[in-house]
């Protein structure tokens, strides 16, 4: 079949993109089997996790800040660092402040 | 160290950070695995960093310090903030994330079409990118100037508003094909810029405030998408897999809240709500019978099974704290206090189960919508507190209720229903409650917070008389 060379003609760094669209596709799915099993409790402190893990942008920032390659895009990279930053500090910290606030009841006197 | 050790250990630790993260999710399922789960985060997040900070290309560690550092000094503040802004702080992070994904989509257009590199693949993914990027990005900043107030929270719409919407974004989308076929348009990419920035901004004019945790999960798929993107782009399949991993929990959770509201996708993003119901609340005022502090608390305290209904009105007052005495004073008492959750009560999914664990409510009492309608018609006394459209029958009977068809908590069919509210004025989406002219209702009229205050005081006076 064809469809493999395709894939591999259109990313350059070699990864194909049909292995990608499978990663995309197998996460998603975990993703639904997890978020689904999560108590409507923690529906906040969820949702403050996920921009945590959000976040994850910092590794193709890092890269474009630290690579200078140019001002304009060290400049841009250096922005998309501060804000993927803001996100990964602001959101554990406060997901563990929620999660802290979750307390069981007092065993019965 | 050589070259493929480092390869070998950025992807190894890349593979340990998506699995952290997803089994951060897993453990968030239960409140006593939870934090394990932030642990789980952290630890993810620091092995991605470390494993991108082996990369050879790295030519100056100087400016990803101190940006790192720029971050750290803004996260903390937020991370900071009243529980009840927590809304806002969601919303301005998804608006960072679309931020990066945005920047370093066009970071990456720049440097690839500067040395010619640049494959009509990559620009169309970098297209896909950079419109969820910037359109999150001024999207989630709206949405988060509505929560705070700092924006009219009503819906702003005009004639043709969803035609304009449309246009903006097919224009970009079309510009974005364009790239495929010829990369190095620079001016094409510009135009998909400030369409993008354009469009997240009249995207969220027409939304009020009632559509806010809907509007919020669906920012944070986009988010979450436009991080799956970048991955495609730069070929990183941990961008990919924490990308679906958040956008996936951001349109589990705008389901859930679409359903919790009896509304489609388009119907909330298209359907400018609130709008209706302004000529609707126009109807005749029927008779109510109103109660005072010390009558509610001896209706408390002769119940045996007490269920409160909290809304946005609660917070807005600062009332979980005097909700807390109220519920101490009749757990004293033995008698069973529960709290109806309506999946929408609050600005954001499960806004009001944090707001509640604040005040130092066991999570034990917090209970969700379909659960506690079970035990309503064996319910003697439901308080309602700060509540309105989540407990209005007229959703379930009233067609032409612009509220229709919403699942609701039946707080009708409890043996009594006590109401605290500051006026009959309607609630949030403007519509009338005829549940405050029911006859097993008595409203109590007063600020949340001071009538509270004295239903506690009254409660801890009689059981000091025993």
């Amino acid at each position: 079949m064809d469809v493999a060379h395709v894939g591999h003609a259109a990313t350059a760094a070699g990864t194909s993109l049909w292995t990608m669209l499978l990663v995309f596709m197998l996460s998603t799915f975990v993703g639904f089997q997890v978020v689904q099993n999560v108590s409507r409790l923690l529906h906040t402190p969820l949702m403050s996790l996920t921009n945590a893990i959000s976040g994850i942008a910092i590794v193709a920032s890092v890269l474009i800040a630290g690579e200078e390659l140019s001002t304009t895009s060290t400049i841009l990279g250096g922005i998309a660092v501060a804000a993927s930053m803001t996100n990964i500090v602001s959101g554990f910290l406060i997901t563990d402040r929620m999660l802290k606030m979750f307390k069981e009841r007092e065993p019965k006197k | 160290m050589n070259a493929a050790l480092v390869e070998n250990l950025t992807h190894g630790s890349y593979i340990l950070a998506a699995g952290l993260f997803i089994f951060s999710l897993r453990w968030l399922s239960r409140p006593q695995t939870a934090r394990r789960g932030v642990l789980a985060g952290v630890a993810g997040m620091g092995l991605a960093v470390f494993g991108t900070l082996l990369h050879p290309e790295i030519a100056n560690y100087l400016w990803i310090v101190v940006a790192a550092a720029i971050g750290t000094a803004i996260g903390i503040p937020l991370s900071r903030v009243p529980l009840t802004a927590v809304p806002q702080r969601t919303a301005l992070s998804h608006a960072f994330g679309g931020l990066a994904a945005g920047l370093v989509g066009t970071a990456k257009y720049m440097l690839w079409t500067g040395d010619a590199s640049i494959t009509p693949f990559k620009s169309g993914v970098i297209a896909i990118e950079v419109i969820l990027g910037f359109l999150t990005f001024t999207g989630s900043l709206m949405a988060a100037g509505k929560l705070q107030e700092a924006l009219p929270t009503r819906p702003i719409t005009f004639r043709g508003q969803n035609y304009v919407n449309f246009a903006l974004l097919g224009v970009a989308a079309l510009c974005g094909i364009g790239l495929v076929f010829d990369p190095m348009q620079w001016p094409l990419f510009a135009v998909i810029v400030v369409l993008s920035l354009v469009f997240g901004v009249m995207l969220i004019l027409p939304i009020g405030g009632a559509d806010m945790p809907t509007v919020i999960s669906i920012l944070n798929s986009y988010a979450g998408l436009s991080a799956v993107a970048m991955g495609f782009v730069l070929d990183n399949m941990l961008l990919v897999t924490a990308g679906a991993l958040d956008g996936s929990s951001g349109l589990i959770l705008s389901l859930i809240m679409c359903r919790a509201m009896n509304r489609s996708f388009t119907n909330v993003l298209f359907g400018a709500f609130g709008q209706v119901a302004v000529a609707q609340a126009a109807g005749e005022q029927k008779a109510v019978k109103s109660a005072t502090a010390q009558d509610v608390c001896d209706l408390l305290e002769n119940a045996t099974r007490v269920v409160v209904v909290p809304g946005y009105g609660m917070a807005v007052a600062q009332a979980q704290h005097r909700v807390r005495d109220v519920y101490d004073q009749l757990s004293k008492r033995g008698i069973d206090v529960k709290f109806a959750i309506h999946p929408v009560a609050g600005r954001m999914p499960g806004h009001m189960n944090v707001l509640l664990a604040e005040a130092d409510i066991p999570y034990e009492a917090l209970v969700e919508m379909d659960d506690i309608n079970r035990d309503l018609p064996q319910t003697d006394v439901v308080l309602v507190v700060g509540a309105n459209d989540v407990v209005n029958p007229a959703a379930r009977h009233d067609k032409s209720s612009p509220i229709f068809g919403m699942p609701i908590i039946d707080a009708d069919k409890a043996k009594l229903c006590v109401a605290i509210k500051r006026s009959m004025n309607p609630g949030f989406a403007g519509v009338d409650n005829e549940l405050y002219s029911a006859d097993n209702t008595l409203m109590l009229f007063g600020d949340a917070k001071a009538m509270l205050g004295e239903i506690a005081k009254a409660l801890t006076g009689s059981g000091l008389g025993h």
